[in-house]
């Protein structure tokens, strides 16, 4: 009982993760800097943004209704956490596993753009409305590519569990070059989720100020970005297992520092994706997703179909 | 048409050091004739007052101090820096310098008069 | 609870991320689409004409700098202009010649700055930090040469306040190299990245006839195909004896406003290496009386945003006696409300941003209307009678002046 308690909220838990959350933020605005010939933060400015903004007045409209504008940040928090505790991390088992447990790790980090959406819609104020009407209109055209994506790799695996798919991608190396389509599709979807330019549509900072997140302020705010920088890790954790299980030692901290690298990689990618391209417009976003991505998505699964019948022979 | 057409452009730059200039540790060379805070030769001004009839915010003030002896009391909050005093002064007793760090907390210490010790010393060294 | 298929407003300004000045744009939307725009002036209104009536012209010179921060120079020449040509001053060829390349100096630094703003504001924050990282070359030159990196303070009643030296020439020259450099990278940039593709073309379009219609001004008129340029057709300075070419472009877009702007520092590149190139030798000023004579005169330049207006009456003294000043953005917003109809929320920025707004140099004096008080009805006839009353009372005899005419007619 203590274990599992130590495990789920401090290692590798809630604390290790909000402490790698606040390293993959400084990588990512440090990477985005350097990119733009900027200097960037210090290492700790995401520390330090996230004490000074607990310690801020807490302002909450009054036309807002209290409890789902105040819940909206917890549950948004509460899930992404979740969904980390079933992807495996540096070794091939995950803390908590069962067969299907990929659909509830997809379904998990939906909850945050939910809850984003409930916030937002509740705070009643006309940037956050618009705001959440667009992060609902893109959560339609990303999610089907992430989860074909996803699903592909998968279905090669012949299961439905994060941890077996690792197990099966570690007895068979070289097979996850296979996915590697699905990997960048995955990767192109997720920048949709995690709202980064181009697909920071929803929080397009000319267009609707800070869309959902615009009456939000103090601790409110501070669980919200805590939450979308989170999920940014648990978003590059999962597909760093999903996509690239390879270079297990079985040497832990061997094994925790590929992990690391493979996370920041990813982190990395991320940061390039938004440096050199500039935001879509909403209807562009969903053309985009159904024109070609879904299409290149459903292409990896017909390949992986075909690898599967040929293995199966 | 191509996306990520600043791909290799933003990846070279990644590699070179940043241009930002951290400003209180580093600083750049002004060029040479940059109008920063002025300064006041009292032996050259003979009292025509025509920078104080030119000054667009009348941050000059050109004030007797004794016999052909001038102060110019400028306040540097007012001051535009736009240099036109020096332009008008047909003495040159008037120059800018590079000095332009001149932020205060305190609003009186903006107001800089020049000369004032130079009059007591000559009225020492006269009497 | 709101519906949002429902029409409804938004307000964009006066205090907006998207807006660097204040300026309110009250839009209204069904979705994301864009109903109506309305637009309020009148934020940042400072009353600068009315404060250089009293202060001297030399004073004036100073305080027209400061209407515009990118656009200094060009103010500030435009008034100078009239009120030289009040005075009837000779300004010699030396001193235009500096005139001239400080504005395109000026236009350099304006252009590079409006393509940073338009990568912002469609969510491109390198295109930002690389054109103002590019951007410093040229402030950097003009800072050498004038004295400042903005309000350069280089002109003066009669011509110029500061002489070019040869050293100076040689690195305007070498740095007009990199900065041509730079903007061919752009150039390809814009013409070849996706992204800023579909984001630009299509948007905000004004087409010929709208432009002629609304009037406007400087690179937002030419990217929809009107070639109107001060600098070509009443020439000033010293433009008339340099050769460059206006640049138009027919897709009367936000693209080919972004394209017209590249390519007019590509211009401006050409006017720099001239001015230097052909520079005249000679004094750089003319002595000039502090009292103006009475007149007035009308002045026009181009300015990086478009055509410069001002009007200066003059009454003896050393203060004018009246000062008018159209900054290109008066002519231009007018268009914005048009180029936004039927489009997107997403394209408001970058539409508003495509006519390089200088909102402060624009704000006029806005009274404001009492809708509850009754506005007085004349009808004809009082209006008739109240006219023929006010005249006769000063004077005025229109039934004499009737007679007369009737027995001239008659004749």
């Amino acid at each position: 009982m203590f274990n599992a308690m130590f495990s789920m909220i401090i290692f590798p838990g809630f604390l290790f993760l909000a402490a790698l959350s606040f390293l993959g933020e400084f990588i990512d605005r440090k990477i985005y800097a350097r990119l733009q010939n900027r200097v960037g933060p210090p290492w700790f400015q995401p520390v330090a943004d996230f004490i000074k903004l607990l310690g801020k007045q807490e302002i909450i409209p009054t036309e807002a209704n209290q409890t789902m504008f105040k819940m909206a940040p917890l549950f948004a928090t509460a899930s992404v956490v979740t969904a980390f505790f079933y992807i495996p991390l540096w070794t091939p088992e995950a803390m908590y596993s069962f067969n299907g447990d990929i659909l509830v790790v997809l379904y998990l980090l939906t909850i945050p753009t939910l809850s984003f959406f409930i916030g937002g819609w509740y705070s009643t104020s006309l940037y956050a409305r618009i705001g959440t009407v667009r992060s609902l209109t893109q959560l339609f055209a990303y999610e089907v590519p992430l989860f074909m994506g996803i699903l592909s790799s998968a279905l090669l695996a012949n299961t439905w569990s994060l941890t077996k798919i690792t197990e099966f991608y570690v007895a068979h190396p070289w097979l996850w070059l296979m996915n590697l389509g699905g990997f960048i599709i995955s990767l192109i979807a997720l920048l949709g989720k995690l709202e980064k330019t181009p697909f920071d549509i929803p929080e397009a900072e000319t267009e609707i100020v800070a869309g959902a997140f615009t009456e939000y302020s103090g601790k409110l705010l501070a669980f919200l970005r805590l939450t979308l920088n989170i999920e940014m890790i648990v978003g590059a954790a999962l597909l760093s297992a999903v996509f690239l299980p390879f270079a297990l030692t079985y040497n832990p901290y061997l094994d925790f520092v590929i992990f690391l690298i493979k996370l920041l990689s990813i982190t990395f990618l991320i940061s390039l994706a938004r440096t050199v391209v500039a935001r879509l417009r909403i209807d562009q976003m969903v053309n985009f997703c159904w024109k070609y991505l879904v299409p290149l998505a459903m292409m990896q699964l017909l390949l992986n179909l075909a690898v599967k019948g040929v293995m199966i022979k | 048409m191509r996306p990520g057409k600043m791909l290799r452009e933003v990846l070279r730059t990644g590699l070179k050091k940043p241009v930002t200039v951290l400003y209180p540790k580093e600083k750049l060379d002004l060029p040479e004739h940059f109008r920063g805070k002025l300064k006041f030769n009292p032996e050259k001004c003979i009292g025509c007052k025509l920078c104080m009839k030119d000054c667009p915010t009348n941050a000059i003030v050109i004030n007797q101090v004794g016999e052909k002896q001038f102060e110019a009391a400028i306040d540097l909050g007012k001051c535009i820096y736009c240099a036109q005093c020096v332009d008008s002064c047909l003495k040159k007793a008037l120059e800018y310098t590079k000095e332009v760090e001149l932020a205060q907390l305190d609003a009186q210490k903006l107001k800089v008069v020049f000369g004032a010790e130079i009059k007591s010393d000559t009225k020492k060294t006269s009497l | 609870m709101h519906n949002p298929s429902e029409e409804f407003k938004i307000p964009i300004g006066p205090q907006h991320p998207a807006l660097k000045e204040p300026e309110s744009f009250s839009v209204a939307l069904r979705g994301e689409k864009i109903l109506g725009v309305d637009i309020r002036l009148g934020y940042n209104h400072r009353g600068i004409e009315k404060a250089c009536e009293e202060r001297t012209y030399i004073q004036d010179m100073y305080l027209i700098e400061r209407v515009c921060g990118i656009c200094s120079h060009s103010h500030s020449t435009c008034f100078i202009q009239a009120v030289e040509e009040i005075a009837g001053l000779a300004v010699p060829r030396r001193a235009l010649y500096i005139r001239t390349l400080v504005a395109e100096l000026e236009r350099i630094h304006s252009h590079l700055l409006w393509l940073g703003v338009a990568g912002h504001e469609i969510g491109f924050d390198t295109l930002l930090m690389y054109t103002w990282r590019d951007r410093e070359i040229v402030m950097d030159i003009l800072a050498e040469l004038t004295g400042n990196r903005v309000n350069y303070g280089i002109n003066t009643i009669g011509g110029v306040r500061r002489d070019i030296s040869s050293i100076q020439i040689q690195e305007t020259l070498k740095a007009m190299d990199l900065l041509e450099e730079r903007t061919k990278y752009y150039i390809e940039l814009g013409l070849e990245e996706t992204t800023i593709i579909k984001r630009l073309s299509g948007v905000g379009v004004l087409s010929y006839e709208d432009s002629l219609h609304f009037d406007a001004v400087g690179p937002t008129a030419r990217a929809s195909g009107v070639k109107r340029d001060v600098r070509k057709d009443d020439p000033y300075a010293s433009y008339g004896e340099i050769s460059f070419d206006v640049i138009t472009d027919t897709g009367a877009d936000v693209y080919a406003r972004t394209i017209v702007r590249l390519k007019e520092l590509m211009e401006s590149y050409k006017i720099v290496r001239q001015c230097l190139k052909n520079l005249p030798d000679g004094p750089i000023t003319v002595r000039a009386p502090r009292k103006i004579p009475a007149g007035e005169a009308l002045s026009r330049y181009e300015a990086p945003r478009g055509e410069d207006v001002h009007y200066v009456k003059s009454n003896g003294t050393d203060k004018p006696e009246r000062v008018k000043v159209r900054a290109p953005t008066l002519a231009n917003v007018q268009a914005v409300k048009h180029m936004l109809k039927d489009r997107f929320l997403a394209d408001m920025p970058i539409v508003i941003a495509a006519i390089d707004p200088c909102f402060s140099c624009t704000d006029r004096l806005v009274s404001l209307k009492d809708d509850d008080k009754k506005a007085d009805v004349m009808t004809w006839q009082a209006l008739h009678d109240y006219s023929i009353k006010w005249h006769s009372q000063r004077g005025v005899d229109f039934g004499k002046l009737n007679k007369k005419l009737q027995e001239r007619l008659s004749k």
